[in-house]
């Protein structure tokens, strides 16, 4: 036998949302536990910030201009390479139970093999050869409406819970952006929906019963995918007694000042301040007719309060599945990997939701890997700057596979030392977004504990416009030395770095086939 | 207002692939949808997911080889042009264009995913025919 593995992502997750990463708020003991017996990460980025093209490299080890999947809306190709179905070649059983998002979400035309398994309620589409690689798919996202297998089975079973969520879209098919809870903040609802039937524990439950179908002896690959915390917030109601909004201080990235606020924001590249005042949305997932200037300081409250509590209920669903795994007996040969897709603002700089800002809010990332008791690793943190680019390479590595020829970074570092060996020297986010005329083209690389971002001529950047930010004596981001003279020498390495290391973009570009 | 176009250069003359894109009732053997019913200038549309659109139809010009419509009594849609043309370029090949202009603009973006489809599907069924 060899070594199973359990990889648990969520969506749209902070760094800081864990209490291993210096989180406060919401209790995270199982995932504080994994920490502690594993490696823990505090530098890890994504390819990208938005879900499809992430969750597109997570799956193929490449980057974003590699893969092809520069935005969501852009299907990943059916004949990707997928680790998946190396390990499956290998003998591993393979599942992904919740929201995989590799292929668009609006579909009417029922073109995606995700959503014609959700409608016609199968969990393979060819055993012999199957989806991805993947044995079994069950497939959620965020809430009842769609075709995938969550919103159906609340359709089936519960049709009274369906209305208790968030709508999603408003009438014209924009991302909504109608206020709720005590303050009228966008995109949340108090939701009453039983707390077993929400999707964070339907995940879990599906997964626990994929786990107890396979023999004992039998190596699996699972991928456990919760699609919260993303918005809409809009949690179980008995749940929500266990954060009070207005007991939680403003986050540390919010600044509560608004002229100094817009001071930082206009410091940036110019579509931050297109968005703040409402002119430039760029990104579809953001609601197209919310203004962030217009976030009051109580909304920046109660959305994490609301996040808080998804973020628990996480991390007991995550804690129902171990114990179901202990009791196997499979705890001793167990890899869990943990992470999630890209970062949420959640107040920082007076904005929520997500889009072209390469800042920590949304590039720094928790990812935690607790190696399997048996292969005697010992726990660390690394500092080394790694990218959800390597999860293919470490999958590999753990089910003792060569490395795949197709992924684009080494496996994830056991020390800071083993990185240095392995060459984590820096990490690269793309975006792209030409969303009906809107254009926002960005190129990033973080090293040495700076994070330099290029912007590529589009609707309101320049070519020669930038960010440049020292983590080191600015964390949160607020100075922009893009233009400062005594940092001119390390912008200018970050950036040959930087070109000399991006994989060239497959060309042409592929066509955006849905808004996500 | 979302306004999307796809195309492909198919190497047959014009007037052949005219002749099948040009009969709005053979729709479905080409787009990705499961049925289409025509009675006179009306069409109605029925997608895998089971929506069923209906149209009217604008323009069906043999001459200009081109075909438009329109999505007419649907609750969301409150703007739709569809048009299909054929351009000749030279005797043996042509090019097929489909264009969609709607609001709410979104929904521009999966119709013209499955064009890409359906225009693939008439240049497997063309090209060098």
């Amino acid at each position: 036998m060899g070594r199973k593995i359990l990889f648990i992502t969520t969506d749209q997750q902070r760094y800081d949302a864990l209490g291993c990463n210096g989180g406060t708020i919401a209790r995270t003991p199982v995932l504080d536990a994994l920490s502690r017996a594993g490696i823990t990460f505090d530098r890890a980025h994504p390819q990208n910030v938005v879900c499809m093209p992430s969750r597109s490299t997570m799956l193929t080890g490449q980057h974003v201009s590699t893969h092809g999947v520069w935005m969501n809306g852009v299907p990943l190709p059916e004949d990707a390479p997928s680790i998946a179905a190396d390990l499956r070649g290998a003998g591993y059983a393979t599942a992904l139970i919740g929201k995989a998002h590799f292929e668009p979400l609006l579909d009417p035309f029922l073109r995606f093999t995700e959503n014609r398994m959700g409608s016609q309620k199968i969990t393979t589409d060819n055993p012999k050869d199957p989806h991805r690689g993947f044995d079994h798919m069950e497939l959620a996202t965020h809430g009842a409406a769609g075709q995938l297998h969550y919103s159906q089975w609340v359709r089936e079973n519960h049709p009274e819970a369906v209305g208790g969520y968030y709508n999603v879209l408003d009438r014209e098919l924009q991302v909504n952006a109608e206020g709720g809870g005590d303050t009228n903040a966008p995109q949340i609802k108090v939701n009453p929906i039983p707390r077993e039937w929400y999707h964070t524990e339907w995940v879990a439950q599906r997964t626990i019963t994929w786990l107890q179908s396979l023999p004992d002896d039998r190596d699996w690959f699972c991928w456990m995918s919760f699609p919260d915390p993303h918005h809409p917030w809009d949690p179980p109601a008995s749940e929500m007694h266990r954060v009070n909004w207005k007991d939680l201080d403003l986050p540390e990235g919010y600044i509560a000042n608004a002229a100094k606020r817009e001071k930082v924001i206009d410091s940036k590249l110019r579509h931050w301040r297109g968005w703040y005042d409402g002119t430039f949305v760029s990104n579809y997932e953001a609601p197209a007719k919310w203004v962030p200037a217009t976030l009051t300081a109580d909304q920046v409250r109660e959305v994490n309060a609301y996040t808080h509590v998804e973020n628990e209920l996480i991390d007991e669903a995550i804690g129902s599945v171990m114990k179901a795994i202990e009791t196997r007996g499979w705890g001793n040969d167990l890899d869990v990997l943990y992470t999630t897709d890209h970062g949420e603002f959640q107040g920082d700089f007076g904005f929520l939701f997500k889009g072209p800002y390469h800042v920590d809010s949304l590039m720094r990332l928790p990812l935690i890997w607790r190696p399997a008791p048996s292969s005697n690793i010992e726990p660390a943190r690394v500092s080394a700057p790694v990218g959800l680019v390597s999860l293919a390479a470490t999958f590999a590595h753990i089910a003792g596979l060569e490395q795949p020829s197709y992924v684009e970074a080494p496996r994830l570092p056991h020390t800071d030392n083993d990185a240095a060996t392995l060459g984590h020297e820096r990490v690269l986010t793309e975006w792209d977004s030409v969303l009906f005329g809107k254009i926002v083209h960005l190129r990033t690389i973080c090293r040495d504990n700076w994070v330099c971002t290029a912007a590529l001529p589009g609707t309101m950047n320049e070519a020669g416009d930038g960010e440049l930010y020292d983590l080191t004596h600015d964390p949160l981001q607020h100075v922009n030395l893009w233009s400062d003279p005594k940092a001119k020498a390390m912008r200018e390495s970050l950036l040959a770095d930087m070109w000399d290391n991006l994989p060239k973009q497959v060309s042409p570009l592929r066509n955006m086939d849905a808004p996500v | 207002m979302g306004s999307i176009r796809r195309s492909d250069f198919i190497n047959c003359s014009a007037d052949k692939v005219w002749a099948f894109v040009g009969q709005p009732e053979k729709l479905h053997e080409w787009f990705p949808i499961t049925s289409t019913r025509v009675e006179g200038n009306k069409r109605w549309i029925t997608l895998a997911g089971g929506i069923t659109f209906e149209e009217d139809i604008i323009t069906l010009d043999h001459d200009l080889r081109r075909f438009q419509y329109k999505i007419v009594n649907n609750p969301f849609i409150t703007f739709h042009l569809g048009t299909v043309d054929v351009i000749a370029d030279g005797p043996n090949r042509c090019m097929l264009m489909y264009s969609t202009d709607m609001e709410p603009e979104v929904l521009a973006l999966p119709i013209a995913g499955a064009a890409s489809i359906g225009i693939a599907k008439v240049k497997e069924m063309f090209d060098g025919k």
